[in-house]
């Protein structure tokens, strides 16, 4: 049966983005429970190149890719687009980067 | 080993905290109040400035209750990264709050404070010996990069800390830190497992942020034997495993393995455990001790000076023409002042001013945009007259299909130019070798 196309923050307690640092750009997905969480891990909704696409960056871009069964999270970070506080740089913190990450369409299996 | 409590009142000093939490937490008869106060999170501008991060107003309100609170226990006071980047001026600037403070009630302590900032000379040493490497920044460092280097400081481990509380100091200021350092350095002073108490510092230096619902507030932390416990001061929120595992990911990449000055932590092997409402229970944090002490450098240059003007359009021909009449007047400027000394940008809110190059969104749906014009020239004259320039020629000029041609920009300010000062970027993030954890790290003790 068809249902409607499911999208990860249909998923997630938490989706941020935040600095690593001057140079990077890291973004947190926290799952609400276990279900969640591993219905997404199964779904390989969230790859480097999943990501590299919502964001129209090449893959080298995405640095790390962290799956993180304890924290029930997966981690992902960017090299940054422009160094903290360059010229042209236009998030200081790096917090309002995470927005591609909500609608990132996630595949499941029909049951 | 007797148990050890640590407790950090926020997660960054001058930002807040409860005072039924501050009240709460002391109740759990911590041995040491820790806190950082900084981190290059807030930009370039403060280390390169030595312009603190928070007020002087703020500070010293948190500092007193602090200060108080741990005369009261009698226990000592850690504070990290002080004033901000930890530069001499904002280590300076938070001992004489300090010193003001103990001065007001008549209290009578021994003070420490410790500056971080690296002389250029020995950065050069370092480089002639391959002894500096790149961080993340993406650059190998060069000499004449450390020349234009302004303001240039270390990350301090733990151990410059812990010998100024092995040398009695009742309050520590100590400049830039690592936040982690900055909690752990009592413990480990104590005989606390290193990896638990680094691990401990890693989660409590951002205060309650690892407990839920989170804030800025007090968190506790009590190191034992093979484990510790998390604990939030105020009754209001609870340490949760999934709270406290999350926060292991906040700001940093990699979740697992973290090198630090002289070491490495590994925390693949954690275990987190609820042991009550409250209260988390953390095991398997491991410390390797690395052969050698590398420490990570911070500095900036001074790129120029900054102004910018902020102007609303509402007309949508404009703003269907915006990229091309934007390029345009970049590209005016450049031949009317015959120089290419001086940088243009422009944020264009309502089109991709937050993501830039990573928003994905390429069409513009809103009614009306926000412009920035971004100019930074080598000196502050320029940098005006260039803004002006460009706001001046945005604000007349005519673009085909264009209604109103009475201006086009509006401006919620006269001036509509702003003179920001000085800007700076990060101009070194790279490791280097040092001798001793002691080193670079100058201890300072005085009797109030």
């Amino acid at each position: 049966m068809e249902t409607a196309p499911k999208r990860l923050r249909d998923y997630a307690k938490i989706i941020r983005s935040k600095n690593a640092g001057p140079y990077r750009l890291t973004f947190d997905i926290l799952f609400r429970d276990d279900v969640s969480f591993a219905t997404v891990c199964e779904s390989q909704a969230v790859t480097k190149k999943s990501v590299a696409h919502a964001y129209g960056v090449p893959i080298d871009q995405v640095s790390s890719l962290f799956v993180v069964p304890m924290g029930r999270a997966i981690k992902v970070t960017l090299l940054r687009p422009k160094g903290q506080g360059d010229f042209g740089d236009s998030d200081m913190y790096g917090c309002q980067q995470h927005a591609p990450l909500l609608d990132l369409p996630v595949q499941t299996r029909n049951i | 080993m007797k148990s050890i409590t640590v407790l950090t009142p926020t997660g960054t000093l001058g930002y807040g905290f409860g005072a039924e939490a501050l009240e709460r937490g002391m109740t759990l008869a911590p041995d040491v109040i820790a806190v950082d106060a900084g981190s290059t999170d807030p930009g370039p501008h403060y280390l390169g400035s030595g312009e603190p991060l928070v007020s002087r107003y703020s500070m010293k309100r948190e500092l007193n209750e602090l200060i108080l609170a741990g005369h009261k226990a009698g226990i000592p006071l850690v504070v990290g990264s002080a004033g901000g980047s930890g530069c001499r001026p904002h280590v300076d600037w938070t001992v004489d709050i300090v010193r003001e403070i103990a001065r007001e009630h008549g209290m009578g302590f021994k003070l420490a404070w410790i500056y971080s900032d690296i002389p250029a000379e020995r950065v050069k040493r370092a480089l002639a010996h391959g002894e500096v490497r790149d961080f993340e920044a993406g650059f190998a460092l060069s000499e004449s990069m450390v020349d234009e280097t302004v303001a240039l400081v270390a990350q301090m481990g733990h151990e410059p800390i812990a010998a100024a509380l092995e040398r009695g100091a009742d309050v520590v200021i100590a400049g830039r830190s690592c936040d982690d350092s900055v909690i752990a350095a009592f413990p480990i002073a104590k005989g606390a497992d290193p990896g638990l108490a680094m691990h401990m510092g890693k989660i409590l230096e951002c205060g309650a942020f690892s407990a839920e619902p989170f804030a800025m507030d007090v968190m506790v932390g009590i190191v034992n034997d093979d484990h510790f416990l998390l604990e939030p001061g105020s009754a209001a929120r609870r340490a949760s495993v999934t709270s406290v595992a999350a926060h292991t990911l906040y700001e940093r990449e990699d979740p697992f393995h973290q090198a630090g000055p002289g070491h490495a932590m590994d925390l693949s092997q954690c275990r987190f455990e609820q042991v009550n409402e409250r209260r988390v229970k953390v095991s398997g944090s491991r410390f390797i001790r690395s052969e050698d002490y590398w420490v990570k450098l911070e500095g900036v240059r001074r790129a120029g000076y900054r102004s910018i003007s902020v102007a609303g359009i509402r007309c949508p021909t404009m703003i269907a023409r915006i990229d091309d009449i934007l390029a345009e007047a970049r590209a005016e400027a450049l031949r009317y002042f015959a120089s290419n000394r001086f940088e243009i940008g422009f944020h264009v809110y309502g089109r991709d001013g937050v993501m830039g190059p990573l928003e994905p969104q390429r069409t513009i749906t809103s009614h009306e945009l926000g412009l920035v014009i971004d100019v930074v020239a080598p000196d502050q004259e320029l940098a005006h007259g260039v803004c002006h320039h460009v706001s001046g020629n945005l604000l007349h000029t005519h673009f085909p299909g264009q209604f109103n041609t009475s201006g086009n920009l509006a401006f919620p300010y006269s001036p509509s130019e702003i003179d920001a000062g000085p800007s700076y970027r990060f101009s070194v993030y790279h490791l280097m070798k040092l001798n001793s954890p002691l080193e670079l790290f100058p201890i300072c003790v005085e009797e109030l």
